[in-house]
C-alpha cells in the first residue's frame, strides 16, 4: 500500500510538472542560454525560447530571451551580418513588447539599436545613436532603478569619443551607479531579467 | 515490492505516457536553396529545433495525434503541415515560399547614387561625407563632382554630367523644383551652392534614367530629402576666415515639432587681403544668409515642413579687357534671393499617402558692366566689340510652384504613384533699360509604379506628361527601369528614358517659337554591395536632339550624343578607420549647338575624370583628415568666328591636365559647455596650374586662360554647438 501510494504521488507529481512545463520550459532555456558557447549553441537557445514564446502566446519573458539570445549570436559570431541579425532580434523583441513594454525590453531596444550602429559607427551615428539614447530614455521613465539602464549607458559612452560628452570618466560614474542599484535590486521572479551586475563591475575595473 | 519493482513500474508509466517520436527532414526555398536556421516547431509545444547547415533537422517530441509542425524562416513565408504522430518517426521536406520584402527586395538603381539611410547597403554620401570631403568645403555640388558622371568645371557652377551642360542639371529639395540653386553667377568664377549640407538626410544624384516624378532636366536631377525633427535643441556659432554666422534649433518637449533659425554674414575682405586674387576686386564680395524653419508631425504620423532662405549679396571686380590691354572690364553684382518650400507627407489610410509641396522662390540680379580707362572711369571707344561691354541688366526670376504626389500601395510591396504639378515661372530682363518678360505656366502629370515582381526582380515603369505656355508645346515622356538580384549584395539594371527641356531664358527672350530640347537615355548597371563596401560600373548611351542652335537663326536643330563607362568603388572595410573611394568616367561625347559649326565635342566635357577620395579619422586625437584628389584630362576649347551666317573654327586646341588635391582636417573638442569642431582646409595642395578655357579677342589674335581667381583657397574656422538638453547635463541630474 505504501508503495502504491508512493507511486501514486509520483504521477501526482508528474501532472504537476507538465502543468508547470512552462517553468520548466524556461529554466531548461535558460540554463541552455547560460551554457552557450558558441553563436550556433546561442542561436538554438534563441530558437528554444521562441518555441516557447509561440506555445504560450501570452508571455513576454521567453520572446525577451529570445530577442537577447538573437542579438548575442551578433557579437558571438564576428562575421554575422549584423543588420540582419537585429532585423530579426527587432522582430522577436516587438512580439515582446506588444505583450509588456517595460524598462528591459527598451534596454534591449538600446543594445540591438547600438549593434547596428556598429556596422559603421560615423554614418550611422545619427540615426541609430539617437534611436539608441530615445531607448534608454523611456527606460527610465518606467523604471529609472533598473541597473541596466546605467550599464549600457555607461557602455555606450565609454567608447564615444571625449568631444561628444563620452569617455571613461563618464562612463564610471555610471557604471558605479548601475552597481550600486544592483546591490538592492530584486528581480520580480527567478526568470525575469537578472543580468549586467558582472559586466559592470568588470567594465567599471576597466576604466580606473 | 521489491524497489527495483517499484522504479520499473514508475518508468513503464512514464515512459508509456511519453514515447519520444523523432522528426527529422529538411527546409528549402522554392528555388532548392538551403535554409539554414529556420525554426522547426510542433504547434503548441516546445519540441522543435533549427535547421543546420546543410537544411537538415531533427528533433524528438512528446506530443501524440493530430498535430501541425511548423517551420519558419526570416524573409520567407511560414508553412504548417499537418502530421499525425503515432508511433512512428516522422520525415517532412519544407519549402518555403520567399516574401517579397523591402529590405531583401532589388532597387532599380541604374543612373542614380542614393545617398542617406534610405536604403542602408547603398549608402554612398551622407550630409557627414559633404562635411568631410577634403577641399569640398562643404558644398554639395563639389562632393557630387566626386562620384561618376560629374565634370571637373571650374569656371561656372552647376553638375555636368555625362556630356551634358550645367542647366541640363537640375536640383530639388523634398520633390520640389529649386530655381537658383546656387549664388549669382559671375564671369568664369564657380559659385557655392546656396544649401548647407545639414539640412538633408538623404542625397540622391542621379546621372541619368530618372523618375519620371521629375522633368526638364536633360541630364541629371539631384534629388534632395530634407530632415525631419532634430534630435535636440541645440544654440550654434560659427567664426572663419570668410564668416561668421549663429543659429538656434529648438525642439518641442514632445519631440513633435522644432523650429529654428540661422543667420550668416560673408565679407571676404579680411581673406583677399591676405590672399592676393588675380581680379581686382572693387566691391568685396559680401554675403548675408537667412534661414527659418518649422517642422512638425501631424496625428496620423505624417510630417509638415517649412524651409526659408534669404539671400544678398554684392561684389564688383576688375579684369583686364581682352581687346585693348589699356582697358578694364569691370562687373558689378548685387543679388537678392528668397526661397521657401512647405512640404506635407501624410498618410491618407487604406494604402494611400499623400506628398505635397509649395514653393515660391524669387532672385533679383543688378548687374553693371563697364568697359574702364586706367583712372577706372567709365568710357566708351567707339569699336562697338568693346562697346558690348557696357551694359546693364536687371533680371527678376519667380517661380511659384505646387506639386501632389499620391502612392497607393499594391499587392506586396510595389507602389502605383501618380500626381501631377504645376509651375508658373516668371522671368523679366531689363537690358539698358529695355524690359522684356517671360511668364510660363508649365504643368506635368506623371504616374509610376514601383512593381516587385519577386524579391529578385524588379521594374519601375512611368510616364510624365508636360506642357509649357510658353513654347505652347506638349510632350509625353516614357520611362522604364528594370532591376535584377544575380547574387547575395549583387544586382544588374538597365533604364531607358526621354527626357525633355525647354531652352534656356537668354534664347527664349528673343523667340518663343522653339520646341523641347531631348534626350534619350540608355543605362545598364552593376552594383557589388555590403554594408561598408560598394562597388558600381555603368555604360551609358545618351541621344539628343533639338538642343538650341544660335545660327543661321534660333531653331531646334541641334542633334548630339553622349556614351561613356564608370567606375566606383568605397571601402570601408580594408583598413580600419579608413574610408575612401575612387571614381572614373570615360565620356565620349559630341554635339552640334549653339554656334557650334559642326559636331564638336562641347568645351565642358573631358574624356577622361578621376577621383579618389580619402578619410581617417584618428579616435586618439579627435581628429579626422581628408584628403580629395580629382584629375581629368585636358578639355576642348574653340575660338569660333562668323563667317557670313556661318560660324568656322578660327582656332582650337586642348587644355593642360586638370590635377586638384584637396586637404581639411576637423578636430572635434569641447570648449567650457560647447562642442567645437575647428575644420582647416586647402584647395589645389600641390598648387597645380589649372586652366578650364581660353577667352579670344575680337580678331582671334589674342587668348588668355580661364583660370581660378586664385590658385588656392585656405579656410579655417571653428564652428560650436551648446545642445540645450545635453547629454552631460541630463546625466548630471540624474546622477
Amino acid at each position: 500500500m505504501k508503495q502504491i501510494i508512493i507511486i501514486l504521488s509520483m504521477f501526482i507529481a508528474g501532472q504537476l510538472t507538465a502543468q508547470t512545463r512552462y517553468e520548466a520550459g524556461m529554466q531548461k532555456g535558460l540554463e541552455q542560454f547560460g551554457a552557450a558557447k558558441t553563436a550556433e549553441d546561442m542561436a538554438a537557445a534563441s530558437a528554444f525560447f521562441e518555441r516557447i514564446a509561440d506555445a504560450e502566446k501570452d508571455k513576454w519573458l521567453p520572446y525577451y530571451y529570445a530577442a537577447y539570445a538573437n542579438h548575442l549570436t551578433g557579437w558571438m559570431n564576428p562575421k554575422a551580418d549584423k543588420d540582419k541579425v537585429a532585423e530579426k532580434s527587432k522582430d522577436l523583441l516587438s512580439k515582446a513588447e506588444a505583450l509588456e513594454r517595460n524598462a528591459d525590453t527598451y534596454c534591449m531596444r538600446q543594445m540591438i539599436a547600438i549593434q547596428q550602429m556598429n556596422v559603421d559607427p560615423m554614418a550611422r551615428w545619427q540615426t541609430y545613436g539617437t534611436e539608441a539614447s530615445n531607448a534608454l530614455a523611456e527606460a527610465k521613465k518606467i523604471d529609472a532603478n533598473n541597473p541596466r539602464i546605467y550599464l549600457l549607458d555607461g557602455q555606450t559612452l565609454m567608447y564615444t569619443p571625449e568631444a561628444f560628452g563620452g569617455g571613461k570618466a563618464v562612463a564610471k560614474k555610471l557604471f558605479e551607479k548601475s552597481i550600486q542599484l544592483f546591490e538592492t535590486y530584486k528581480p520580480q521572479s527567478a526568470m525575469h531579467p537578472n543580468w549586467g551586475k558582472d559586466q559592470a563591475a568588470k567594465l567599471l575595473a576597466a576604466c580606473q | 515490492m521489491k524497489k527495483w519493482m517499484i522504479s520499473l513500474i514508475v518508468t513503464l508509466l512514464i515512459s508509456g505516457v511519453q514515447a519520444q517520436i523523432k522528426v527529422t527532414g529538411s527546409v528549402k526555398d522554392q528555388k532548392g536553396r538551403i535554409l539554414a536556421g529556420a525554426n522547426i516547431v510542433v504547434k503548441g509545444s516546445y519540441d522543435g529545433t533549427v535547421s543546420d547547415s546543410t537544411g537538415s533537422f531533427s528533433f524528438k517530441t512528446y506530443e501524440k495525434g493530430k498535430q501541425f509542425i511548423v517551420a519558419s524562416s526570416i524573409g520567407n513565408k511560414t508553412v504548417e503541415q499537418e502530421v499525425n504522430i503515432d508511433s512512428l518517426p516522422i520525415h517532412i521536406d519544407f519549402i518555403l515560399k520567399e516574401e517579397i520584402s523591402e529590405l531583401k527586395a532589388v532597387t532599380v538603381t541604374a543612373g542614380s547614387f542614393e545617398a542617406g539611410d534610405k536604403k542602408r547597403a547603398a549608402t554612398v554620401l551622407s550630409s557627414l561625407d559633404v562635411y568631410t570631403t577634403g577641399g569640398a568645403n562643404a558644398d554639395i555640388s563639389a562632393v557630387v563632382k566626386t562620384l561618376p558622371g560629374a565634370q571637373q568645371v571650374g569656371e561656372q557652377e552647376g553638375l555636368f554630367v555625362r556630356g551634358g551642360a550645367g542647366y541640363e542639371a537640375k536640383q530639388f529639395i523634398d520633390g520640389t523644383l529649386v530655381n537658383n540653386p546656387f549664388f549669382a553667377s559671375v564671369p568664369d568664377i564657380a559659385s557655392r551652392g546656396r544649401f548647407a549640407p545639414a539640412l538633408f538626410k538623404g542625397t540622391v544624384f542621379s546621372t541619368g534614367g530618372y523618375s519620371a516624378l521629375y522633368g526638364q532636366a536633360l541630364s541629371s536631377a539631384l534629388i534632395m530629402e530634407s530632415i525631419d525633427i532634430p534630435d535636440r535643441s541645440e544654440v550654434s556659432a560659427s567664426i572663419s576666415s570668410v564668416f561668421l554666422g549663429a543659429g538656434l534649433q529648438k525642439v518641442a518637449k514632445n519631440k513633435k515639432s522644432s523650429w529654428g533659425g540661422n543667420y550668416g554674414y560673408t565679407n571676404l575682405l579680411p581673406y583677399f587681403s591676405i590672399v592676393k586674387q588675380k581680379p581686382d576686386y572693387f566691391r568685396m564680395p559680401e554675403f548675408h544668409t537667412a534661414d527659418l524653419n518649422f517642422r512638425m508631425k501631424t496625428k496620423n504620423g505624417g510630417m509638415l515642413k517649412y524651409y526659408g532662405t534669404f539671400g544678398a549679396s554684392d561684389l564688383g571686380l576688375r579684369r583686364a579687357n581682352i581687346d585693348d590691354p589699356n582697358l578694364k572690364n569691370a562687373f558689378g553684382l548685387n543679388n537678392i534671393n528668397v526661397y521657401n518650400n512647405l512640404s506635407w507627407r501624410e498618410n491618407l489610410g487604406n494604402g494611400w499617402k499623400m506628398n505635397l509641396g509649395l514653393g515660391y522662390s524669387t532672385d533679383y540680379n543688378d548687374i553693371d558692366q563697364q568697359i574702364q580707362n586706367q583712372q577706372n572711369q567709365k568710357i566708351t571707344t567707339g569699336q562697338p566689340w568693346i562697346d558690348n561691354n557696357n551694359f546693364t541688366i536687371k533680371t527678376r526670376s519667380d517661380l511659384s510652384q505646387i506639386k501632389a504626389v499620391f502612392d497607393k500601395r499594391l499587392s506586396g510591396i510595389s507602389v502605383l504613384r501618380t500626381g501631377g504639378e504645376y509651375m508658373y515661372f516668371y522671368n523679366s530682363s531689363t537690358f539698358n533699360n529695355q524690359k522684356a518678360t517671360l511668364p510660363d505656366h508649365f504643368k506635368a502629370l506623371f504616374t509610376e509604379a514601383d512593381l516587385y515582381i519577386t524579391n529578385d526582380l524588379a521594374a519601375k515603369v512611368g510616364v510624365r506628361f508636360e506642357h509649357s505656355s510658353l513654347i505652347n508645346k506638349a510632350n509625353i515622356a516614357p520611362r522604364l527601369s528594370l532591376a535584377y538580384k544575380t547574387g547575395k549584395g549583387a544586382q544588374m539594371s538597365i533604364a531607358y528614358g526621354e527626357f525633355y527641356q525647354k531652352p534656356e531664358n537668354n534664347y527664349l527672350y528673343t523667340t518663343t517659337n522653339f520646341g523641347y530640347s531631348k534626350a534619350t537615355h540608355f543605362i545598364a548597371n552593376y552594383i557589388k554591395n555590403t554594408a561598408l563596401q560598394t562597388f558600381r560600373v555603368e555604360a551609358f548611351y545618351k541621344k539628343y536632339d533639338g538642343l538650341v542652335k544660335t545660327h543661321p537663326v534660333l531653331n531646334n536643330a541641334g542633334a548630339g550624343d553622349a556614351k561613356g563607362v564608370e567606375l566606383f568603388w568605397r571601402d570601408k572595410k580594408t583598413i580600419k578607420g579608413l574610408d575612401y573611394w575612387i571614381s572614373y568616367s570615360y565620356l565620349d561625347t559630341k554635339r552640334d549647338f549653339l554656334n557650334y559649326s559642326k559636331q564638336l565635342q562641347p568645351t565642358f566635357a573631358a574624356n577622361h575624370t578621376a577621383s579618389f577620395v580619402m578619410k581617417r579619422f584618428i579616435s586618439k586625437i579627435n581628429t579626422g583628415f581628408n584628403f580629395t584628389y580629382s584629375y581629368a584630362t585636358g578639355r576642348p576649347y574653340y575660338n569660333l568666328v562668323q563667317n557670313g551666317s556661318q560660324f568656322t573654327i578660327a582656332d582650337q586646341g586642348k587644355t593642360i591636365d586638370y590635377h586638384n588635391l584637396g586637404f581639411s582636417f576637423n578636430y572635434l573638442t569641447s570648449m567650457g559647455k560647447a562642442y567645437a569642431v575647428f575644420v582647416g582646409s586647402v584647395t589645389n595642395v600641390l598648387n597645380s596650374k589649372q586652366i578650364f578655357g581660353y577667352n579670344y579677342s575680337n580678331n582671334g589674335q589674342r587668348k588668355e586662360a580661364i583660370t581660378p581667381p586664385a590658385p588656392q583657397f585656405f579656410f579655417l574656422g571653428v564652428f560650436l554647438s551648446w545642445g540645450v538638453d545635453r547629454r552631460q547635463d541630463a546625466i548630471n541630474n540624474n546622477l
